[in-house]
């Protein structure tokens, strides 16, 4: 069992719903029914390998675990892949939230349901190939092939304007990539392989390290998205299927904060140290910035898609703080952004189904037609807004906290980013459930059924479960972050004793 | 020369004398059994063509031939054998629907065949003269099978476009050719080295390497010698333009190749800038001037402008790894190309007229799965996407200009690639996203087995990958 490569068989487990899909017929009910039936099945069974991963994780350990090394492309460039503690909750993220995906597309897609669940397990793989990537090509190759999934789950299944935004979502992100990998071929012709170890452990030159840190930026930063790199999130949101939201918000976002924490903070320390208060201030605009346009929203959608423009900058925030509380809150609030993002666009998701509709303005009363559908969107509307004993208050208060260390400003102006998701959030919750219905799609709904049920009560449960017992998620981060964190201050004071024996 | 010499020159020739006997032997079949022969002798040009390309992979050899006119190492090899792949599917492809396309005449695979001879002396000229006999070979029976659809105004514009344009560029190089020989009293592209090396390099040398340049860059068709590009690749049929997109371009950029990295590497600083330029040129040429086109095979050739243009990035960089970066990026090219030409073949409605408008595409996903999935994968590896081919290709000539300190070049060339997905997406966008607009005749099993094979290349590139780039490199080391 030992040997089993489990870390490629959790990555590459989807190929086989894939295979199976591909000999599946779809025009019929039926037909759809098994091509669900099959996708939910791979999606479970990747998810509890998954956790197989985490338990036999050793998280007192900083180094790779699982690593697995084959050769593939030559001259430096291996298939190298392995988890340490910033990767395997992520990867335990992916797996657990695809099932929910699937299940939301049950009745929801109705026309090539097959297509959009090949679709939508490829970008399973990717997304999971991304996070366990110990290659900087195959990081490269995951990270940016899972634009052409997401590119048709967009165009294909989505809304009225899906066309301009698929495209817009492509080009946007593609322009930003390709600067990364200028940096790529950069640190290859130096160091002469793509192994990420090798290269965490090289020591760039500092002129070197602010242009690849320049380069790398400019990719994480149109992924994450940070103001003013966001304006294709809410477009690609908006006009994407539930399950390609969920995915989007959930999983890509992450790929942004998990490349700074991967590459940026250990590879170009110094860099990093020199644009800090830049990624603070672009940070703290994203907060503010991005909270009161989710206030004048009238679009659910869009009005969670600015709403994770701001959570995401509470991650880029804490992540540039460099020190345990906010590597550890940055890590945390990621991964509870991705459950409630997601839980969120399922919620709406589930009613979208009813009334097709997303405008605010047409919703209203839905506690008296659905009231335990009251109940769940509450508790995720109270999640978003970071209230004590969910997983983001958490997230939340560590990321603040490790920013508080660094700039006292900056923290101070992000807490008030709270005070603001909570003043879009509430309202939105006020309008959506209480009151009466405004519009006469409202007429006839119905509460949620057992399959929306087996959507919402898990998440529930994660949310907040992990606010209340945080650490599983610590234990697994801890050394690594601790390392990370040592190493960069070691970097900046080796460079600081230099200058000052220089003097 | 002593018999001992001329039997090691006829041992290594022996693949391109197999060739040239075959399409001989073709030919007199041909007149003598007449017009219904054609399918038996297409049949008989594929296997002469694969007998010949099994011939070169699994021969070992490496030397001189003919004096030195004539050479074989790895990189010849390579070449040699990527041509003759693309020139084994154009061939494939015509005789699928060469019927349809008025392509069904014994002269026609005996063309190719000698075409494709032509394509394997120039990949391995060492000398000016044998490259000069080489390009006219590949030339003149290019220039007779673009407008053999004779009854086609198009096509017969296309034939003598290519023609008269053809000459001209062949006059360019032969001039380039006496100037170079005259400043170096050489004709054999060692020798020519060697005396660059050794003395300083004189106006008129530079002058002459710059018309060389220029006759092989027309040949594959970079900026600013590739107006007779859209016009051929629209007027000349199908199987044709398929053709055109792969084996001559190879055998050009092979011979670009071997004149720039070995007869003028001692001048590297002279020949730099104008391959820079001419690859930002193409790049940005063939990256946008391909957004507002409606037909797709004049998409097809403002692409393949864009292309070589991102090949030549990897030229520019003048050494090992950017050699077997252009050697592999012509290969994988080949790949795609192939593949979207069979696909372009498969527009066909069903009276049986074919049409090469962009919009025609809408929805094909819809009524053609498989065709759409196989265009769409052919799309966005041209763009350059990860995890196809093309991205592969891309990496390894910007990774060569990267590290011959050409930062602009590769940041250039990479925006360019945005610029260039953008039309890609926009066929993707139509197959998949728009309303479906007419039918399409059944595509013939053999044309999707064709596209079928290519698409099935470029996905799985990322699980052979390293041994191809292994022989890239080998190849690469002929120069270096």
């Amino acid at each position: 069992m030992t040997d089993w490569p489990i870390l490629s068989t959790v990555t590459f487990l989807p190929m086989v719903g894939v295979l199976l899909l591909v000999f599946t017929r779809d025009d019929t009910d039926d037909g759809r029914q098994n091509v669900m039936i099959i996708s939910l099945i791979t999606t479970i069974i990747t998810f509890l390998l998954s956790l197989v991963v985490w338990y036999g994780f050793d998280g007192t350990s900083a180094d790779y675990q699982m690593v697995e090394q084959y050769y593939w492309l030559g001259k430096g460039i291996s298939y190298h892949i392995g988890v340490d503690g910033l990767s395997v909750m992520f990867v335990v993220l992916a797996t657990f939230l695809m099932p929910f995906g699937v299940l939301t597309s049950w009745k929801a897609i109705t026309l090539h349901a097959r297509e959009y669940m090949i679709a939508f397990l490829i970008l399973e793989v990717l997304i999971v190939g991304v996070f366990v990537s110990m290659d900087l090509v195959l990081f490269y190759v995951f990270f940016e092939a899972s634009l052409i999934p997401m590119f048709l789950i967009i165009g294909v299944w989505g809304g009225p304007r899906r066309i301009y935004a698929s495209m817009k979502f492509f080009l946007y992100t593609l322009a930003g990539s390709v600067f990364m990998l200028v940096g790529i071929l950069v640190m290859y012709a130096e160091v002469g392989t793509t192994s990420i170890p090798v290269l965490l452990a090289y020591k760039f030159s500092p002129e070197m390290q602010y242009w690849l840190f320049l380069a790398f930026f400019l990719s994480f930063a149109v992924k994450v998205p940070m103001w003013p790199f966001h304006t294709w999130l809410p477009d690609a949101h908006v006009e994407a299927p539930t399950a390609g939201s969920v995915d989007l918000a959930a999983l890509l976002l992450k790929f942004g904060g998990y490349g700074f924490l991967r590459f940026s903070l250990p590879m170009f320390p110094l860099a990093s140290d020199y644009f800090t208060p830049m990624i603070l201030t672009l940070s703290v605009i994203a907060i503010i910035y991005a909270s009161l346009v989710a206030l004048m929203q009238t679009d659910i959608k869009k009005m969670i898609a600015y709403s994770s423009v701001a959570h995401m900058g509470y991650v880029t925030m804490a992540i540039f703080a460099v020190n345990q509380q906010g590597l550890h809150g940055a890590i945390f609030q990621m991964l509870s952004h991705g459950v409630i993002s997601g839980a969120l666009f399922l919620c709406v998701g589930i009613v979208y189904e009813r009334t097709h509709t997303r405008n605010i303005g047409d919703y209203g009363g839905l506690v008296h037609r659905m009231p335990k559908y009251a109940l769940a969107f509450l508790i995720f509307t109270m999640a978003n807004v970071g209230l004590p004993g969910t997983s983001a208050f958490v997230g939340e208060f560590l990321a603040t906290v490790g920013v508080f260390r660094v700039s006292v400003w900056t923290a101070f102006f992000a807490t008030t980013g709270v005070v603001l998701s909570a003043a879009y959030m509430l309202w939105l919750y006020r309008r959506m459930i209480f009151g009466q219905a405004k519009s006469p799609l409202m007429q006839g709904l119905v509460d949620i059924s057992f399959r929306e049920h087996c959507i919402v009560w898990p998440l529930i449960v994660v949310t907040i479960f992990f606010g209340i017992y945080p650490a599983p998620v610590f234990d697994a981060s801890a050394a690594t972050v601790d390392r990370i964190v040592t190493n960069y201050h070691a970097a900046i004071q080796a460079v600081a004793t230099a200058a000052q024996a220089a003097n | 020369m002593t018999p001992e010499l001329l039997s090691q020159s006829l041992q290594f020739a022996l693949p391109e004398i197999i060739l040239a006997v075959g399409a001989l032997v073709l030919l007199m079949m041909g007149v003598f059994i007449g017009e219904k022969a054609n399918q038996l002798i297409s049949g008989l040009s594929i296997a002469l063509l694969a007998v010949v390309g099994l011939l070169i992979t699994v021969s070992t050899g490496n030397g001189e031939a003919f004096g030195g006119a004539f050479i074989v190492d790895p990189f010849a090899r390579f070449m040699k054998v990527a041509a003759i792949a693309g020139s084994i599917f154009a061939l494939a492809m015509s005789a699928v629907q060469g019927k349809a396309m008025q392509l069904d005449k014994i002269e026609y695979p005996v063309l190719l065949v000698i075409s494709t001879l032509g394509m394997l002396l120039l990949i391995s000229a060492n000398d000016l003269i044998a490259f000069y006999l080489g390009l006219e070979l590949m030339s003149l029976a290019l220039y007779v099978v673009a407008a053999f659809n004779r009854d086609s105004l198009r096509s017969t514009e296309a034939g003598l476009k290519y023609f008269v344009l053809g000459a001209l560029s062949s006059g360019m190089l032969l001039y380039g050719m006496s100037l170079v020989y005259g400043f170096t009293g050489n004709t054999g592209f060692q020798e020519i080295a060697t005396v660059l090396s050794s003395e300083t390099r004189g106006l008129g040398l530079v002058f002459g390497m710059v018309f060389m340049l220029a006759g092989a860059c027309f040949k594959i068709s970079a900026v600013p010698f590739h107006m007779w590009t859209p016009d051929v690749y629209e007027g000349a049929p199908t199987p044709v333009t398929a053709f055109f997109a792969a084996g001559p371009k190879i055998a050009a950029m092979a011979i670009l190749i071997r004149l720039t990295s070995e007869t003028f590497l001692p001048i590297i600083a002279d020949w730099r800038q104008i391959i820079v330029f001419v690859a930002i040129a193409s790049m940005a040429l063939g990256s946008f001037a391909a957004v507002g086109q409606k037909n797709i095979k004049r998409l097809m050739a403002y692409s393949s402008i864009g292309h070589m243009g991102f090949a030549l990035v990897g030229l520019s960089a003048g050494s090992e790894s950017g050699v077997s970066g252009v050697a592999l990026y012509m290969l994988i090219y080949m790949m795609m190309s192939f593949g979207t030409f069979a696909c372009i073949m498969s527009m066909r409605r069903p009276d049986g007229t074919y049409v090469e408008e962009i919009d025609e595409l809408a929805g094909l996903f819809a009524r053609k799965p498989f065709m759409a999935v196989v265009l769409t994968a052919q799309m966005f590896s041209m763009a350059g996407i990860p995890p196809l081919a093309g991205f592969f290709a891309k990496y390894y000539v910007f990774l060569a200009a990267v590290e011959a300190g050409l930062f602009t070049l590769a940041v250039v060339g990479f925006l360019m690639s945005v610029v260039a997905a953008y039309y890609y997406l926009r066929i993707v966008k139509l197959m998949w996203f728009d309303e479906p607009k007419g039918e399409f005749e059944r595509t013939p099993g053999e044309l999707r087995f064709i596209f079928g094979i290519s698409g099935l290349l470029i996905t799985t590139y990322i699980l052979y990958g390293g041994p191809i780039g292994s022989a890239a490199d080998a190849a690469a080391r002929s120069f270096f």
